[in-house]
């Protein structure tokens, strides 16, 4: 399975990652080759089973109740973003 | 000080042969002297540690303390530390400084621990080489020349290499046992859900789970009875006892039924290595163990079913780096989708976006049914395959790794090359199971390890062969000629 620039494009898009002109290249090859290593999954005769919903047989997510448990520490956590004004994440204008 | 084990070191304080500050002292100069050949370590944080070992001195002055105090170790930089930067071997983290402890991290500290540094690893714990670290390459002890493995390559080099007697680190597709056996060392992954994953940064969480590096069955026993058991902060962690692992230690191996892996002796096994763990089983069986063949027939597909459901996670995972929050951002983005993708292209390293990249081609539009699904659909087989294993058998043992440790530069120009160095140890992790290496020979004077798989939730029976093995053998005591 090969896939093309455009493919790449796509996928480099959907995954919110700008790549460099000489990345491209590299991507489509390594991609090509993962794509046909799982591929190999087709093998696998595998009508009737369920896809895994979690590692051990019978164990389901746990689920907390519905409490707030956490004290406001916004400061404290604003202190690892890259901007912030009064207490706000700043990003580039969303609305003209 | 230095070649001591947890359980002499515990001992030794105790006793005050020496005091927790000289021991850290001690140990921080020899981390200081190895850190240009090795690398193993991403921060070292001699201030904090020393302050930890004067309080650790206190305690064990006063009586009463409890019982890693003042057993210096070191964490996977993977780990979440109050006020301690935490990387994930990734320019995206760089200056991440955490504002919380992992559980792991809350639970080693209360019992005493004085945390050293922290260690080098594959960015977001992806590579099995140590080649993929922001921070530049880890190297192996035994031979610099070589990887030590990854993704958990500094914890392993640096218990190799004896800076620290033990370290945490993280194990998604092999990354405890993959750099525990090519350094020679000691490796645990528990079960999925056996230690709490708060605070560790997410790689694929149906796979994820923590441990412990060491130098012998019985210090694995030790750290891994102070991390283990239920948290309420991780909605994946299991809420049962947690036996004690020490106490299991020397319960004869009479009547143990080990299976040997068929497959994993199939699979294109070094000769040399194969005659290792002939040479290991023989030495169980004369403990009163008996052997059978057994086959797990879906296992060889383990490799593409990881290869589609660890780099979906990741993707759906570190979606979270968003350059808003926390973590690398670009400069003057032009707007909020050149934020985005310029800040997390920069950011992340080349492997990383790799993975991030196949994640969302398999669980894009119309691929979703034949990847992913189809992916977890093999994963139960795989699943099934163990759990009929352990119907008749106790134990699984194989290879950890199909060779022993290769040069750096070897496999970094096809990432294929590369994957398939996990090709044993990725099956625990899709089936949950808990797994060990433990060293058993060598090759070419580079060490060889052999994998113990259990049951679920069987830590304890593991650690128990990999301990009655350690006492007849004395591969786990020999240590790099350099870092004696």
């Amino acid at each position: 399975m090969s896939l093309s620039r455009s493919d790449i494009d796509n996928i480099a898009r959907l995954a919110r990652l700008a790549l460099s002109e000489s990345e491209i290249p590299v991507y489509i090859d390594s991609l090509s080759r993962i794509i046909g290593l799982v591929g190999e999954l087709d093998r696998a005769a595998t009508d009737g089973v369920e896809p895994m919903s979690h590692p051990l047989a019978g164990q389901k997510q746990r689920q907390r109740a519905d409490a707030v448990t956490e004290s406001d520490q916004h400061e404290l956590y604003q202190r690892n973003a890259p901007q912030v004004i009064a207490g706000l994440y700043l990003v580039p204008k969303v609305i003209e | 000080m230095h070649s001591e084990t947890v359980a002499g070191l515990i001992a030794g304080l105790k006793a005050r042969k020496y005091s927790a500050t000289e021991l850290a002292r001690g140990m921080l100069e020899r981390i200081e002297r190895a850190q240009p050949e090795l690398n193993a370590f991403i921060s070292v944080e001699g201030e904090a540690a020393l302050s930890a070992a004067a309080a650790a001195d206190r305690l064990l002055a006063a009586g009463g303390a409890p019982p890693l105090t003042g057993v210096p170790i070191a964490h996977k930089d993977i780990f979440c530390a109050t006020g301690s930067r935490t990387t994930c071997g990734s320019k995206m983290l760089a200056n991440f400084i955490s504002p919380y402890d992992a559980t792991v991290v809350a639970r080693l500290r209360a019992a005493g621990a004085v945390v050293l540094g922290k260690t080098n690893m594959d960015e977001f714990a992806m590579g099995s080489s140590n080649e993929t670290s922001h921070f530049g390459p880890v190297r192996n002890p035994w031979n610099p020349a070589c990887v030590p493995g990854g993704s958990s390559g500094g914890s392993a080099a640096a218990v190799a290499a004896r800076l620290v007697p033990a370290a945490t680190a993280t194990d998604t597709g092999g990354s405890i046992r993959q750099p525990a056996a090519l350094c020679g060392v000691t490796g645990i992954k528990p079960t999925y859900g056996r230690v709490s994953r708060y605070g560790i940064v997410a790689f694929a969480s149906s796979l994820d789970q923590a441990g412990v590096i060491a130098r012998s069955a019985e210090d694995a026993a030790i750290v891994l009875r102070a991390m283990a058991g239920f948290d309420e902060r991780d909605s994946t962690s299991v809420d049962a006892p947690v036996p004690d692992y020490v106490a299991g230690l020397e319960r004869p191996l009479a009547g143990l039924r080990i299976g040997l892996l068929k497959e994993f002796f199939d699979q294109g096994l070094d000769a040399a290595i194969e005659t290792c763990l002939r040479a290991a089983l023989e030495v169980l069986r004369g403990q009163g163990a008996t052997l059978c063949e057994v086959s797990l027939p879906n296992l060889p597909l383990s490799v593409p079913t990881y290869y589609v459901v660890a780099p979906a996670e990741c993707s759906s995972n570190l979606a979270r780096f968003d350059g808003v929050r926390f973590g690398h951002r670009c400069e003057k983005p032009r707007d909020l989708k050149d934020l985005y993708e310029r800040s997390r292209g920069e950011g992340f390293g080349a492997e990383v976006k790799r993975r991030i990249m196949t994640g969302a081609y398999v669980l894009s539009a119309g691929y979703y049914d034949a990847y992913y699904l189809k992916a977890q659909r093999v994963r139960q087989l795989i699943a099934d395959d163990f759990a009929r294993a352990f119907a008749g058998v106790d134990v699984l043992i194989g290879p950890t790794t199909p060779t022993v440790a290769f040069e750096l530069g070897a496999k970094t120009a096809d990432p294929i090359t590369m994957y398939l160095n996990d090709i044993y140890t990725i099956g625990a992790n899709l089936a949950g199971l808990p797994a060990m290496s433990i060293p058993c020979g060598f090759v070419q004077g580079l060490p060889v390890g052999l994998q113990i798989v259990g049951a679920h939730f069987a830590e304890e029976r593991i650690l128990n062969v990999a301990h009655r093995y350690q006492r007849e053998t004395d591969w786990h005591r020999r240590a790099p000629e350099a870092y004696r």
